[in-house]
């Protein structure tokens, strides 16, 4: 069972929440400006790196809140989690910092 | 409008039709486990900023602060907050819902801010008896020892697959706290999940 803390309930299991995609996709500014495939773009077109990803998850059998989590889709860790209003963390300094704890 | 109290007298609460079966469905022993529903209780729902002035001033009506954490229940003259989100809290009291809903949105003054009677939301079923935590962590998923899930401890997760609110007033006490409409789910979940604490001896008996 992967178990994913919450920013505001701490570690719980994965069955309490639900997936929200990658996470600091922001919504047009214009979006009539755009062409038929920037806007395809912007719907459909997301990242699917191997490796750390920052992704949305909503605690819906809890606090109900989103929140975001960088997890690494090789290893299903997750790295960090951050509400809306934190900073983002810097990925790199991620994957040092879990290199160094497993090392 | 019909006057209240005639209404109050004609009311069911959601286990109405399972009372028989909860008030015999206990066992006995040294795991023994009682089952009750706790009907119609004051619930109301509060939502609003914590770090607002209209959330420092329902503090005040209720005579102890809305818990600012996870798990955290706060008690003070008849009322109990509990704590939902970082924004939102259930408040369980002895005085009537609307009383309190008034006390509050008065006391919330102009910030923005929810002030619900939710009682008939959600049902209260109390397990009672030593074997009461065994009994609940079959079937939720949290953390239910007592070095993290202390009396008075609180949170909103999930018994047999349906979100609940799981609530410890003592060290032998559990609130469990479903939805009005998954009670009947849930308490017939609760009475299957008992039966094997029961004494040996008496199975066969």
């Amino acid at each position: 069972m992967l178990q994913i803390e919450c920013p505001w309930c701490g570690l719980r299991d994965e069955t309490e929440y639900k997936y929200g995609g990658q996470a600091h996709v922001a919504y047009p500014e214009d979006p009539s400006a755009l062409s038929d495939e920037e806007w395809a773009e912007y719907l459909f077109f997301r990242d699917n790196p191997k490796g750390p990803f920052a992704e949305r998850w909503v605690h819906t059998g809890g606090c109900r809140k989103w929140f975001n989590a960088v997890r690494d889709t090789r290893t299903y860790e997750v790295l960090a989690v951050y509400t809306n209003s934190d900073p983002r963390p810097v990925i790199s300094d991620l994957v040092a910092d879990s290199a160094g704890a497993t090392a | 409008m019909a006057d209240l109290s005639t209404l109050q007298g004609l009311r069911r609460s959601p286990l109405h039709d399972m009372a028989t079966e909860i008030r015999d469905g206990g066992v006995t022993g040294e795991r023994a486990v009682q089952l009750a529903e706790l009907p119609f209780l004051t619930q109301v729902g509060v939502r609003v900023a914590p770090d607002s002035a209209g959330a420092r001033g329902i503090d005040e009506a209720l005579g102890a602060p809305l818990p600012r954490k996870v798990g955290v229940t706060s008690q003070a003259g008849g009322h109990t907050a509990l704590w939902l989100g970082p924004d939102e809290w259930l408040v369980v009291s002895e005085t009537p819902a609307d009383e309190l809903v008034e006390q509050l949105r008065a006391a919330a003054g102009d910030t923005p801010a929810q002030v619900l009677d939710l009682s008939a939301n959600r049902t209260v079923i109390e397990l009672t008896g030593p074997g009461a935590r065994s009994v609940l962590e079959k079937g939720c998923p949290a953390d239910l020892h007592p070095r993290v899930f202390t009396d008075g401890t609180a949170i909103v997760t999930s018994l047999a697959r349906v979100p609940v609110i799981v609530w410890r007033t003592d060290a032998d006490a559990f609130r469990v706290v479903p939805r009005a409409s998954l009670a009947q789910y849930v308490a017939a979940w609760l009475l299957d999940a008992v039966r094997e604490f029961a004494p040996v001896a008496a199975e066969g008996a």
